[in-house]
């Protein structure tokens, strides 16, 4: 038995400790907004925090992070995730959509720590966040758009 | 995704179309018209197409598969802007799968691709907004007892001089009551409110916020996850299965073998994952491929130099040989893989009988009677709920329809009724096959004392897409044009021309993949003629338009913009290289121009300048995005990508650590101009791609000298 927080509420998950984390919020929990693109840390997609910080939940065994918090894109909350949402929406950054979770979780996670990022901080926090459909001119755009917004 | 149609006349595009719309209107609305009036709560729906609710919601069903490249935006533009809905109030819904209703018109049968959306809709999503708002009219006209003349329709209000108004969710219980008109007019385009102008994509927020529900994100009661292991190689065979172990695992509740390899079912996809991983499987490689992709690049090359079907032969086949100086290149395209972001997926039902299946099936006329035959099944008991899809790039576009296939054998190998749905993991993808296929051009040319081109030869070979699939009957005399469409048909006067293909075959399966045989023609024909140019002592621009045939006219006006907008003649920085590139495809028009600079031997893109002629600019935010997102998807395979089959056969890549995707800091700053023009729309998800690499690769020459003949560019410093 392995108990988590996951978006502020209490879980018991009768599992494989070996399971990852993605499989465990998709399949048993049913928060879909966390996405698999490769299982292996290489796009992102899967992007949750983990105590408050941007995790793989592709690569996270659950048994490797008992009594831990999880955020999804579901539980998210605060300025950040707003002003990023809404800049993702006014510029139109998704195409598929599919990575654009992990991508909404990242950028968020940046503004958290960087209220004012630079280019080079963006490629430095989104680096491991592929867009198969290459919205990232809009992505780059969003994030300094959410900036600004956060500056008020 | 290809030509799979002649060419239409406009004329007969547009009387097919209205044909066509006046028979899918009369019988729906009508049924529908009575349904709705009688309940006064189901929405009026005066065609296959549009929905009005009480809430004054209008839901338009869109016939083809979002992907990424916008149809439900686009197609929902068009019913709002004949309908004079407020852009507020339009939703947009996939259409399920019914060759009847929703058919692409260019293809006879339900599907989307060669970037035909916006094409084949744009008269008929016009047509139905029209009808809906004539009914609109004719409601408010019955209700108010005025005449239909005097009533106006603007951003979701029907009002009448005399201050009467309403919106459109009051007034549909009784316009459901109305006759359907059988050809309601249409907007004069000088008179477009919305079309033309940019709005908000209907399904940003949803995929900004996770709520987007894709393939994989269906759960169903009692549903069992199933991952297949399928063949090491390509063509090999399953000699026997060991699933003792696997059947241990806490989770896997059955295995089955099916066509295409081993299917584990278990009750979730770890378990689904471990218990394959636990399979001890033989495989049979008798009839396998078993050359490694260099061998096959060879063997292209050799084919290629041994000619092929003629494609195209025009003028004097000796020009080349009597010419003052002959060029001559061979250009090599490695395998590729779509790689879209959600692997293949699919959910299928079945239940006594009947079956009803949840997945971005991008070609419903295909998948459903495949899913029926395996299920024994009538088509009209299968049904395809059509969802988002995570990306496709051609790769759900399959005339096999193999994972329709799939998955309804892993329905019928359960042997009960029940929920399964079909995950394929990043390596499934990447390793098993429906590759862009691998090809090799040989080109000459030749030029005369003054410069000029002479002639110019192309010989092509690679694997046929279409030979062994359903599409196979589209093929004329043994020609499969999305082998080497893009190298025949130049813009360019190139004196006498000589263009062959020869079709080489292999066991690994391969696909359209985003622009098709645009891929490598646009590569090798821009590469070789910016060459050819360099040889001749010309600047890369003007060559190409004192080159230019007279009737290209639009490829010269894109070529033109593009120069101007990037300042050709005038931008020359320090340390940069610039290249240009100009591409035809799928009735769209594109050049390029792109900067570079070399960092360690290898190039990095800081821009790119992208002009593009698509007909009646729809929504130009949307074709901004295609462009954008085409540029980035090129470059990116340019770069990094070949699929490649090791000594014996089996593929050497496995996930995006050994098929790398283009990531942010590798994105060029992008700037899009949009020709205005009132010719009919076409596509943009494909032409934004085959500029891309030529006018890198000749952006690099310019800076380093360096040809590059061979992809991707990574190769360079392998
Ligand atoms: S699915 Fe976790 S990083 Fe790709
Ligand atoms: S929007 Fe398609 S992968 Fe990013």
């Amino acid at each position: 038995m392995i108990k988590l927080g996951v978006n502020g509420k209490e879980v018991t998950l009768d599992l494989d400790p070996e399971t990852p984390l993605l499989w465990a919020l998709r399949d048993e929990l049913r928060l879909t907004g966390t996405k698999f693109g490769c299982g292996v840390a290489q796009c992102g997609a899967c992007t949750v925090m983990l105590d408050g910080m941007p995790r793989r939940s592709c690569v996270t065994p659950i048994g490797s992070i008992d009594g831990s918090e999880v955020t999804t894109i579901e539980g998210m909350e605060g300025p950040e995730i707003e002003a990023v949402q809404a800049a993702w929406a006014a510029l139109d950054v998704p195409q598929c959509g599919w990575c654009q979770s992990g991508q909404v979780m990242s950028a968020t996670a940046l503004l958290q720590l960087v209220s004012n990022p630079t280019d080079e901080d963006i490629d430095n926090a989104m680096n491991g966040n592929v867009c198969r459909c290459a919205t990232y001119v809009r992505i780059r755009q969003a994030i300094h758009d959410a900036a600004k917004t956060l500056e008020g | 995704m290809t030509h799979v149609s002649p060419q239409l006349s406009r004329r007969g595009f547009l009387a097919g179309t209205a044909g066509f719309t006046l028979a899918l209107t009369l019988p729906l609305g009508g049924a529908r018209a009575q349904s709705a009036a009688a309940s006064g709560s189901a929405p009026f729906a005066p065609n296959a197409f549009v929905r009005i609710a009480s809430d004054d919601t209008v839901t338009v069903m869109i016939k083809h598969l979002e992907m990424g490249q916008g149809p439900y935006t686009g197609l929902a533009t068009l019913v709002a802007e004949e309908l004079d809905a407020d852009w507020s109030q339009m939703r947009a819904e996939g259409a399920p799968g019914n060759d009847a209703l929703y058919a692409n018109l260019l293809f006879g049968a339900q599907g989307t691709g060669g970037s035909t959306a916006m094409a084949n809709s744009y008269m008929q999503m016009r047509k139905a907004g029209a009808a809906a708002r004539a009914m609109l009219v004719e409601a408010a006209a019955a209700e108010w007892g005025v005449p239909a003349e005097e009533i106006t329709v603007s951003a979701g209000k029907v009002a009448h001089p005399s201050g009467k108004s309403s919106g459109f969710g009051a007034l549909a219980a009784t316009a459901a009551g109305m006759a359907v008109p059988e050809d309601p007019p249409v907007k004069d385009p000088k008179d477009f409110v919305l079309i033309g102008t940019d709005r908000p994509k209907l399904d940003s927020v949803a995929k900004a916020n996770g709520t987007a529900g894709f393939t994989m994100d269906v759960y169903r009661e009692g549903m069992l996850t199933v991952v297949v292991a399928r063949a090491p190689k390509f063509g090999a065979k399953l000699r026997s299965v060991d699933d003792a172990a696997a059947l241990q695992v806490k989770g896997v509740e059955m295995v089955r073998e099916i066509s295409s390899g081993v299917a584990v079912y278990a009750t979730g996809t770890f378990a689904a994952l471990k218990g394959r991983d636990a399979l001890v499987l033989e495989w049979d490689e008798s009839g396998a491929e078993t050359r490694s992709s260099a061998q096959m690049l060879q063997d292209l090359s050799d084919a290629a130099k041994a000619g092929g079907a003629m494609v195209e032969e025009a003028g004097d086949a000796g020009a080349i040989d009597g010419a003052a100086e002959v060029l001559e290149a061979e250009f090599r395209f490695p395998y590729l893989a779509h790689a879209p972001m959600e692997p293949l997926d699919a959910v299928i039902e079945t239940k006594e009988g009947k079956a009803e299946m949840w997945f971005g099936s991008q070609f419903p006329s295909f998948d459903k009677p495949t899913a029926a035959g395996v299920l024994g099944m009538k088509p009209e008991d299968v049904q395809i709920n059509v969802l988002l899809a995570g990306g496709s790039f051609g790769r759900r576009a399959q005339g096999s329809a193999h994972l329709a296939k799939e998955v309804a054998e892993v329905a019928k190998a359960a042997g009960r009724d029940g929920v399964f749905k079909l995950v394929w993991t990043r390596e499934d993808d990447l390793q098993g096959g429906y590759y862009r296929p691998a090809t090799v051009h040989r080109l000459r040319a030749g030029i005369d004392a003054e410069g000029r081109i002479v002639g110019w030869e192309n010989a092509v070979a690679n694997q046929s897409i279409m030979a062994g699939t359903p599409m196979e009957g589209m093929m004329q005399n043994g020609l499969d044009p999305t082998s080497y469409e893009g190298s025949n048909d130049l813009p360019y006067d190139v004196g006498a021309r000589r263009i062959t293909w020869a079709r080489v075959d292999s066991p690994v399966p391969v696909l359209w993949w985003r622009s098709v045989g645009h891929t490598h023609t646009a590569y090798a024909v821009e590469v070789f003629l910016d060459e050819v140019l360099e040889k001749a002592g010309k600047d890369p621009v003007q060559g190409r338009l004192d080159l230019m045939l007279p009737e290209a006219t639009r490829q010269r006006a894109v070529l033109e913009k593009v120069a101007e907008i990037a300042n050709w003649s005038g931008r020359r920085a320090e340390g940069k290289g610039y290249g240009v590139a100009l591409a035809k495809s799928f009735g769209t028009y594109v050049a390029q121009i792109l900067e570079v600079e070399d960092r360690n031997g290898f190039p990095h893109v800081t821009q790119v300048w992208c002009a593009v002629d698509c007909g009646v600019a729809v929504n130009p935010n949307v074709i901004r995005a295609q462009m954008e997102g085409g540029i980035g998807y090129a470059l990116g395979t340019a770069l990094f990508n070949e699929i490649t089959l090791g000594e014996g056969g089996g593929v050497e890549q496995h996930n995006f650590d050994g098929y790398r995707m283009l990531r942010i800091s590798e994105m060029p700053k992008v700037e899009v101009a949009i020709l205005q023009s009132g010719e009919d729309p076409t596509g943009v998800g494909e032409p934004g791609v085959p500029p891309l690499a030529p006018a890198l690769a000749n952006a690099w020459r310019a800076l380093t000298g360096q040809t590059v003949h061979q992809l991707p560019f990574s190769t360079l410093t392998a």
